[in-house]
């Protein structure tokens, strides 16, 4: 058992936002295909169709690019998925939540807990990060003010913690960090994607329905590794890892870094039961070296050398 | 994979609203049954599956479509795949086997090329039957292409070719015990109801389903296209599934728009 922000997880790894989150169906199963938390797609105030196809693309790189534009079936049709996936496991759910505004932001954590029975959701992701919608996301996740306000917000109102996602978009990641901690957050998750666009030579056109996007998969582990090592030296709170993750050994680079959990996106394409395979190569990992006794002897080591 | 560009050879008016557009590429596609994305430059990105090795068929139903139609021999739009899984041909451990192909509409797509590999599979001696259904007369799809595969029955809606009524109508009069594999793809309402009826002669282990649902990413990363009530995936864990696979699925009751919100699905 790991504990982050008081969540009891049965292993550090974590389906990250908008993957295989829409509905509850598919939370459970990727519960049963060995995550330890499930993060939801990006839910907002009301319907929202998402960009125009293409919206996805691996690329030569072996990474993925991506402009979904935060569809999502708005906080009232969610709380139905939430509901059935409290029903059929005992692994936490992390509501992750987008919105133009404070206020915005504190309707949809209001309504889904006035809503929803205790213990339905664990915790909020603030995704104050998305590279390509906007008015909403990286726009405010730029701004350590409108960072801070935000976080301040939704702490006021909920009783269950609260985790702020970061975007890679920024000069310097830590003052961002630190707003959101001096504001309440009790974890922070990083990262989200980075800015990217690709065009299609044979016509001249940007593939992406949205033109640009952003990019995620093995190219952006280093980006995340850096971020998530400057964020863990500065701040106090938990930091949760994202980006680029797709074997065991990513999952324990990143927590040596200084990640208490590892989020993984992109890698369900390759691989559905990634959760399953990287829990146990970090645990036999743990096992066969002397050094550590457990997961948490890992979190943050690579602070201690050099 | 990024879109590759394919230009369009030749282009088949099917029917009134359906149109076969050849290209100048093939997408290796391993089974038959697998889907493309097809990129209409400038507006949108949509699944089709193969009707040949190098054609899409496609009916005018949308904004998409409508650009598709409107394009002509030598222009070119992009195509990613083959994706998803494809029909899985009865087992090879038996001298002869027999099959039925059910079709509604532009269902008929990724089951005609199924037919005529099934027919001329040298050694493999497959007898193959098909239903065939379509609205009215002019509207049925590849009617010759299922005729020289074996043996044809066709209904129309409103009776304007052969027999009246739907192929449901057909199939509850054959006896299915004859057949190694049921193949069908159509319109949900029609998958619907034959989805019950093969349930109820307990011959769901021997159906092929091929779903549609919206599709973003066809990749299965999004998530988009998940089924209840196991969450599979319609772009990559279909879109042909067993159909036992599909038994307490949300199939004929509801699907999930471009938004995630539930809607009927039909
Ligand atoms: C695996 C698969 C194979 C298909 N094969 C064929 C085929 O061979 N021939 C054929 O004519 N049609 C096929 N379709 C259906 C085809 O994708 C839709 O008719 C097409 O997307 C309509 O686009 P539009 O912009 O013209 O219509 P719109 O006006 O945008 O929408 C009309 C309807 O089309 C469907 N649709 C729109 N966009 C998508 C999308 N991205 N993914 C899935 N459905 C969508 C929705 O149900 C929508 O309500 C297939 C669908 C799937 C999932
Ligand atoms: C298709 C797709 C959709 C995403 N949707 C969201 C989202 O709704 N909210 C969010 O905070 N992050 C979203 N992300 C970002 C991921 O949660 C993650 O931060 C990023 O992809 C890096 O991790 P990965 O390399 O493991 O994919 C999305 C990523 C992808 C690929």
């Amino acid at each position: 058992m790991i504990n982050i922000t008081g969540l009891k997880l049965k292993n550090p790894t974590i389906l990250a936002a908008g993957i295989m989150g829409t509905t509850g169906a598919s939370l459970i199963r990727i519960s049963k295909c060995g995550a330890g938390a499930l993060v939801t797609k990006s839910i907002g105030i009301s319907q929202k169709e998402g960009h125009k196809n293409p919206t996805m693309i691996q690329l030569e790189s072996g990474g993925y690019i991506n402009a979904m534009g935060l569809p999502n079936p708005s906080y009232h049709n969610f709380k139905a998925e939430i509901e059935k996936v409290e029903q059929n496991t005992d692994t936490p759910v992390i509501v992750s939540i987008f919105g133009g505004t404070a206020s915005e932001f504190v309707e949809i954590a209001t309504q889904l807990l006035k809503n929803t029975e205790k213990g339905v959701i664990d915790a909020f992701e603030l995704n104050v990060s998305c590279p390509h919608a906007e008015g909403y996301g990286s726009m405010i996740g730029c701004d350590p003010g409108a960072v801070g306000t935000i976080t301040a917000a939704v702490k006021d109102v909920v009783d269950v913690p609260v985790w702020v996602k970061l975007t890679p978009n920024v000069t310097d990641i830590v003052p961002i960090g630190r707003s959101a901690q001096e504001n309440g957050a009790d974890a922070i998750v990083a990262i989200n994607t980075v800015k990217g666009m690709a065009i299609d030579i044979s016509s001249g056109y940007p593939i992406l329905g949205n033109r640009f996007g952003g990019l995620s998969g093995p190219p952006v582990k280093p980006i995340a590794i850096k971020c998530i090592y400057d964020l863990y030296a500065a701040l106090d709170i938990p930091i949760i890892g994202a980006g680029g993750v797709s074997c065991w050994e990513d999952a324990v680079e990143m927590m040596m870094a200084g990640a208490s959990g590892v989020q993984i996106g992109s890698a369900v394409y390759d691989d559905i039961n990634i959760f399953s395979t990287v829990s146990k190569g970090i645990d036999q990992f743990i096992t066969e070296n002397d050094t550590y006794t457990k997961i948490e002897d890992i979190i943050g080591i690579a602070h201690t050398k050099l | 994979m990024r879109p590759i560009n394919a230009r369009i050879i030749d282009i088949v008016n099917e029917t009134p609203t359906i149109r076969t557009f050849f290209f100048d590429t093939e997408l290796k596609s391993e089974n038959i049954g697998q889907f493309a994305m097809v990129w209409v430059r400038g507006i949108d990105e949509i699944p089709m599956a193969l009707s040949y090795n190098n054609a899409i068929t496609v009916q005018k139903v949308g904004e998409a479509t409508s650009a598709l139609f409107d394009l002509n021999i030598d222009d070119s739009i992009g195509l990613r795949g083959p994706y998803g899984t494809g029909f899985t041909l009865p087992e090879n451990n038996k001298k002869k086997s027999e099959v039925l192909i059910i079709a509604g509409g532009v269902g008929a797509a990724p089951l005609a090329p199924l037919a005529e590999k099934m027919s001329g599979n040298q050694g493999t001696n497959i007898k193959v039957t098909t239903i065939l259904g379509a609205r009215t007369e002019s509207e049925l799809l590849f009617e010759s292409r299922f005729n020289n595969s074996g043996m044809l029955h066709i209904t129309t809606d409103d009776g304007s070719c052969a027999r009246c009524g739907f192929v449901t109508d057909v199939l509850s009069e054959l006896d299915l015990d004859q057949y190694d594999m049921i193949y069908i793809c159509g319109p949900e309402i029609m998958m619907s109801c034959i989805f019950d009826i093969l349930q109820s002669k307990q011959c769901l282990h021997k159906t092929e389903f091929s779903l549609h649902r919206y599709f973003k990413c066809a990749i299965g990363v999004c998530g988009a296209c998940c089924i209840d009530e196991e969450g599979l995936r319609v772009c990559k864990d279909g879109p042909v599934f067993r159909g036992t696979r599909l038994q307490n699925s949300e199939l004929g009751k509801y699907k999930r728009d471009s938004s995630g919100t539930i809607v009927p699905c039909y």
